[in-house]
């Protein structure tokens, strides 16, 4: 393989790594503070020892998070030195001010963690509103330089440089406030369900405490919330493909010609050559609702792509998964609620948890098909229109050398954190704090 | 806006924070070597525990300096990533492995690594290959490590590994790390009031300090040779080396004498600003021999100017916080005594 192929595959790689802990880095700040919050407003101990016990998990995370960040972060330069290089000069602003709210959040972080018992409790959830903040503009600014390689704006091309550069519309492109919207959501969505999953899971082995469900009704309400938030900026994310990019949406729904009320395709099976669909759900007129908001809306089909320009065509699978995901986790967070509210309902039915269970590890996937969706979509560009893979990747020989190791390095890190995050909360359950505070509060 | 030299702002403010980096990463490099040390030697319980006190907040803080650093630099430069990249894959990538390693070591010794002899050995060896791998990136800055061979960048790794300036510049690297550490650690558990441990930290000052500055005549040595152009620069910013050897001594004098740790802890901070922004100072206007100067490389003008301005207005957020971090766990003498969680 050359080097092109081997630096996409290291950087694919770092990058699906690197994403599932970076999600949860900004997913759980903004649980764990809502919980302490609420359980300072109600007098709750509870919900302020599931902030206490998520917050000691939460850390082994962010540390993979971190240091497969830092990965990511060297290996643009390294692996894609030319693409660095071009447009250097126009993304350097949210690259930097990014560094800044992680700066910002690594600051509070260790003062939240190390301050439990030194400050009153009102003054320690303010603590965690700065990293709420921090992780979740790190994302933004993040974001904002990946949307910059979707739709890039704010300069003009001269000879293969970039003059005239406006790093504020650079930053604010096209892409941006949709991508921004639906990254931010899906990473606190996917936080309240891997935090609702770990809930269901010990009520399902037998964890019986108030405590439990107290987590389960807590974070079901937020993901409830988020994923209809979720689902909106997903679908505003596709009006804007359908506007800006209509051959990556085109590539995921195998619309090949343009049309007036395009249906959507679920599923199926394609015939590249000549283009035949099988085995696949059609829903008429949704695909035009989708792109346009009106059932008879034109979407421009990837026939009007030339063939070399086009994204490859299995998307189509990434998108679906994603999408159904999403639907999934507003579905069983609705139903829980649903039963919950209804007085004859019992929203602790073995197969409702399981089911919540089953949104923890299937959020995690939607993130991946996701990005993966929104990366090699934009395939064969690595800044659309402006810069291909194939003319960006490093000269140098050793990279398949990296990518063993790095794949070595992720599999160990893998491997001790979920060692240590089993040990660590099988070592300490929560009874024993449980059974303290519900001592305190019988005296009282 | 030609009257403003913002390419000079630039690598000031990005200077600063490798010498930010310089210091804190130190502190905490040779914080794992003498762990590791003091566990074979079986004087683990008595520093442990300071290094532990000082470690645990702060070791994501250290991270961001670096980050801070390279980020800055392409984006401030981004020519520097198109050389640089290119080169460095193989030592950057080194780097990262080990800084990998490393990092994580924090949040899963919080739960019990620390007591594993292989977790301790990978955290001490990291201490010190970190510092000399990315050291190779100052190194490459001279020029005479790089080619350009039929229109592409090569890193000439033979030449690099048989260079006695590169060998220099990696010793110099590992020694004032174990010195700056060990002061840093003296200065802190004479703060905890912990006399046990202050006499083993002093020790480990007191016998890297001479290396330390032997470290530094041989750079200047092996530098004449590689570079006689930044050697003459460098002789005429020469007052700048001579400050820092005098605060080198007064630090070694107060930290023999067991007084004023605080401020010997601050003249070893003087004594490698000094050197640092002498050699960073003389090394202009390149920012790779001879390849990049500090004016070809310069991003346009407009970034330039809202880089300068996301950095002032971090800093308005940034300093506040940093020295709340201080004051809660480094000036805090019933936190650093172990009093308070």
């Amino acid at each position: 393989m050359d080097s092109t192929m081997l630096s996409r595959i290291l950087t694919g790689e770092t990058l699906a790594f690197h994403i599932i802990w970076a999600t949860i880095g900004v997913g759980l700040p903004l649980l764990i503070s809502l919980a302490e919050g609420w359980g300072i407003y109600k007098r709750d101990p509870h919900y302020i020892l599931l902030a206490k016990r998520w917050t000691r998990g939460f850390v082994i995370t962010v540390a993979v998070g971190v240091v497969t960040g830092t990965c990511i972060g060297m290996m643009l330069s390294l692996l894609w030195p030319s693409f660095m290089q071009l447009v250097g000069n126009a993304i350097s602003l949210p690259l930097f001010m990014e560094t800044f709210a992680f700066f910002f959040e690594a600051i509070f972080l260790g003062i939240y963690l190390y301050t439990w018992d030194r400050f009153k409790p009102i003054v320690h959830w303010l603590t965690s509103i700065p990293i709420v903040i921090g992780s979740t503009m790190s994302a933004v600014f993040i974001t904002t330089v990946n949307a910059f390689m979707n739709t890039p704006a704010g300069f003009t091309l001269k000879d293969r440089e970039l003059t005239n550069i406006d790093p504020i519309a650079a930053m604010l492109n096209p892409a941006t406030p949709t991508k921004v919207a639906h990254v931010v959501s899906s990473s606190y969505l996917t936080g309240a369900f891997l935090l609702a999953a770990i809930s269901a899971f010990l009520i399902l082995r037998g964890r019986t405490h108030v405590y439990y469900k107290k987590a389960i009704k807590f974070t079901m309400v937020t993901g409830l919330i988020l994923s209809l938030a979720t689902i909106v900026a997903g679908d505003l994310s596709a009006k804007f493909l359908a506007q800006y990019q209509p051959e990556k949406l085109a590539a995921a729904e195998w619309h090949f010609e343009t049309a007036k009320e395009a249906p959507l395709i679920l599923g199926g099976t394609l015939d590249e050559e000549t283009q035949e669909i099988r085995g696949a759900i059609e829903i008429p007129y949704a695909l035009s609702f989708l792109a346009t908001g009106k059932l008879d809306g034109t979407v421009e089909g990837l026939n009007e792509t030339p063939a070399e320009l086009r994204p490859p065509l299995f998307v189509h699978y990434y998108f679906d998964g994603m999408v159904m995901i999403g639907m999934y986790l507003f579905f069983i967070s609705a139903l829980f609620i649903i039963l919950w509210v209804w007085k004859r309902g019992n929203e602790w039915n073995r197969w409702l948890l399981r089911g919540i269970l089953l949104g923890g590890p299937l959020s995690f996937i939607a993130v991946e098909l996701g990005w993966m969706y929104a990366e090699r979509g934009r395939q064969p560009w690595m800044v659309t229109g402006l810069l291909k893979v194939s003319e960006s990747a490093t000269t140098a020989n050793n990279v398949g050398l990296l990518l063993l190791v790095f794949t070595l390095l992720y599999i160990a890190l893998a491997t001790i954190a979920i060692a240590v995050l089993l040990r660590l909360f099988r070592k300490n359950p929560a009874e024993p704090e449980l059974a303290q505070i519900d001592h305190m509060t019988d005296h009282n | 806006m030609d009257w403003l030299p913002l390419e000079y702002i630039g690598i000031t403010v990005l200077w600063t924070f490798l010498y930010g980096y310089l210091i804190i990463a130190s502190i905490d490099f040779g914080a794992g070597f003498f762990s590791y040390y003091s566990m074979l030697t079986k004087k683990d319980s008595i520093v442990g525990k300071v290094i532990n006190r000082y470690l645990s907040p702060v070791w994501e803080v250290t991270n961001v300096f670096l980050v801070f650093f390279f980020v800055g630099m392409i984006g401030f430069f981004p020519d520097t990533a198109y050389y640089y990249g290119t080169a460095l894959l193989l030592p950057a990538s080194v780097a990262l492995v080990l800084l990998t390693i490393r990092g994580s070591f924090y949040a899963f010794a919080q739960y019990g690594a620390r007591q594993s002899r292989i977790y301790m050995f990978l955290y001490g060896i990291t201490g010190l290959f970190i510092p000399a791998s990315l050291a190779t990136v100052l190194t490459i800055s001279e020029g005479g490590y790089i080619a350009i061979i039929e229109g592409e960048v090569t890193f000439l790794v033979k030449t690099f590994f048989l260079s006695p300036y590169s060998w220099s510049v990696v010793w110099l690297a590992l020694i004032s790390i174990l010195f700056i550490s060990a002061s840093f650690l003296t200065y802190y558990a004479h703060r905890a009031q912990d006399e046990p441990a202050l006499s083993i930290l002093r020790n480990y000052a007191l016998v890297w300090s001479l290396p330390t500055i032997l470290a530094s005549f041989l750079v200047f040595v092996a530098l004449e040779n590689h570079n006689p152009i930044h050697f003459a620069n460098m002789m005429s910013l020469w007052w700048m080396f001579i400050l820092s050897l005098l605060f080198f001594i007064v630090a070694v004098i107060l930290i023999w004498k067991k007084r004023y740790l605080g401020w010997a802890f601050l003249c070893v901070m003087l004594q490698f600003a000094f050197a640092f922004y002498g050699y960073g100072a003389s090394h202009l206007p390149y920012l790779l021999y001879p390849y990049i100067t500090i004016d070809s490389g310069f991003t346009n003008g407009a970034m330039g100017w809202a880089l300068v301005i996301a950095f002032l207005a971090g800093l308005i957020l940034l300093v506040p916080s940093l020295l709340l971090l201080l004051r809660l766990f480094i000036f805090d003498a019933n936190y650093v005594r172990g009093e308070t969680k």
